[in-house]
């Protein structure tokens, strides 16, 4: 039997700590609605989505309520429109009008975000592909709630360098168009390597086409929960710090199957994974950069920071792996500077800069997350500073990614507000010598040797 | 397997006084809850009480049942939550 001790932990988790369930995601299989005419494919899209998503929110807060859990979010992703559309558009206004359709859904059935609007290149781009990649900045600038992603390279196939250099120059446009908003249109956009076809995170979901017509996918979160154990055990062993990790990262994983088993029964569309990452919000005691402090760092970004980051990331892992069968999507811990009031603080005292951010993502996801850098920025140093990314995770065969934000008419020192869960960052300092050259040159960076690791 | 899940967790939490059990228990019984376990302890001055019913034969449906409680936790000072049990079993037992 449950005693009073279990029930105040978990409830002091929940008031106290921000244990929350950050989103379920249901994924959508889009590849039914394909139709030659475009009219016809936007009507199927948005008949579809409006199907089988019409309960989602009430669920969600059905749930809520059940269990006094906080469910933040409540998103669908669907399958790559690029392939969704390549029948039937022929120009980038078509493919805009299928994210005008998919934001319409969204909003029909009040969910926050919609992800999706995605292509996947790591080797080649189609023509529907380039098409989409070239609509992204009028589709993210009229709608509200669409999401973009872009995968750029895999440690099969290698680095898509045309798509790279592509990319750099759509990251300018999205902080021209949006400038009066501090280039918040940036947001929506993130750039992969290795893709996960499950993740239930935006702005970087989507539903990949080796999933079912319908699933659910879950992303919990509870940094401030792996705080508070760990100022439980300061001083102590690496071997009682990771064990308390693990344990925690246990319990909050259990909750999210929890969430995911009963909004799989109560909408009667199967459960696909658990992603395990550690998401910071702006609240104070939300944040993953405080618990490297509490690991024993001055800021995030001190030397052993990287290191702090593999061991946390790590036994978040093992803790999580025990509680669910199904863990997917992501599953590291995210380190977004503008979402994270820690990160902000490390930048703000110039503990942490750009390199070394790039050094820790090579030991946890989601890559260079949430970064305003000077809108002055060459595009080929944002190609370049993607390339690198995605070079970590083609080498290491991890996912990784890049959501920069290059802030028109700010530079360093400035601050961007980006507002609620995102937060606010300080402008970093992007290294000035340049790359031009190097993302110049046309084709694709060679998939990696995959024997003789070192 | 995992015990049943259909049974609800009461806490009740604030500043201690007369008649916060009896208050509790009365809205029990007259919607026809079951308590099938109490436990009290006093927590830095602060009344933590945790029942576990069993809402099968209930009267209301359990959100309306919660929101009473709610409320009725309102009018006597402290703070009345309901939630199933299942959340409380996943988090601590394997």
């Amino acid at each position: 039997m449950i005693n009073i001790g279990e029930v105040r932990e978990t409830n002091a988790m929940i008031e106290q700590e921000n244990l929350d369930v950050r989103t379920i995601t249901l994924g959508i299989s889009l590849l039914d609605c394909v139709d030659s005419d475009l009219r016809k494919l936007n009507q199927n899209i948005y008949h579809k989505i409006t199907t089988i998503a019409k309960d989602l929110s009430a669920v969600g807060a059905e749930i809520e309520k059940e269990f006094a859990i906080p469910i933040v979010n409540k998103r669908i992703a669907v399958t790559p429109i690029a392939l969704i559309g390549a029948a039937a558009c022929k120009s980038e206004e078509d493919f805009a009008t299928i994210a005008d359709t998919l934001d319409r859904a969204a909003e029909a059935v009040d969910v926050n975000l919609i992800g999706g609007y995605s292509a996947l290149v790591s080797k080649g781009m189609t023509k529907a592909d380039e098409l989409l990649i070239r609509s992204i900045p009028a589709a993210l600038c009229r709608t509200k709630r669409v999401c973009s992603s872009v995968n750029l390279a895999s440690s099969r196939t290698g680095i898509n360098m045309d798509a790279v250099r592509l990319m750099g120059e759509i990251l300018l446009l999205l902080a021209e168009q949006s400038k009066d908003r501090d280039s918040a249109d940036c947001m929506k956009l993130v750039v992969f390597c290795n893709a996960p076809d499950d993740n239930p995170f935006m702005a970087g979901a989507f539903h990949g086409v080796t999933e079912a017509d319908a699933v659910i996918n879950i992303g919990v979160s509870g940094p401030g929960v792996v705080k508070t154990a760990l100022e439980r055990v300061r001083g102590e062993s690496f071997e009682v710090l990771c064990e308390t990790i693990k344990k925690t990262a246990f319990k909050v994983t259990r909750v999210g199957q929890l969430v995911a088993q009963e909004a799989s029964r109560m909408l009667n569309i199967p459960f696909g994974i658990i992603d395990l990452s550690l998401a910071p919000t702006p609240a104070i005691g939300d944040s993953v950069a405080d618990i490297l402090c509490e690991i024993g760092l001055e800021y995030a970004g001190a030397p052993g920071t990287t290191a702090a980051l593999a061991l946390l990331n790590d036994q978040v892992k093992k803790g999580g792996v025990m509680a669910s069968s199904y863990v997917g999507g992501l599953s590291g811990a995210f380190i977004p500077v503008s979402e994270d009031q820690g990160m902000i603080d490390a930048v703000q005292a110039g503990a942490i800069t750009l390199e070394k951010l790039e050094a820790m993502t090579c030991v946890c996801s989601v890559g260079l997350d949430m970064i305003a850098i000077p809108g002055d920025t060459p595009a080929a140093s944002i190609s370049g500073m993607i390339a690198d990314e995605m070079a970590l995770g083609m080498v290491n065969q991890k996912t990784t990614a890049a959501r920069l934000i290059p802030v028109a008419g700010k530079g360093v020192g400035d601050t961007v507000e980006f507002g609620g869960l995102f937060g606010y960052a300080p402008v970093m300092p992007v290294n000035p010598f340049s790359c031009e050259r190097f993302i110049a040159r046309k084709g694709r960076i060679p998939a990696p040797i995959h024997s003789f690791k070192n | 397997m995992e015990q049943s899940t259909d049974k609800t967790i009461i806490t009740v939490v604030g500043k201690d006084a007369v008649g916060i059990i009896a208050k509790v228990c009365a809205y029990l019984a007259e919607n026809q809850i079951n308590i099938l376990d109490i436990s009290q302890t006093i927590v830095q001055g602060y009344f933590n009480m945790m029942m576990i019913a069993d809402m099968g034969a209930a009267a209301k449906p359990f959100d309306e049942c919660a929101k009473d409680l709610e409320q009725l936790g309102e009018e006597i000072g402290v703070r009345i939550k309901c939630q199933r049990e299942a959340i409380f079993q996943k988090m601590h037992r394997i």
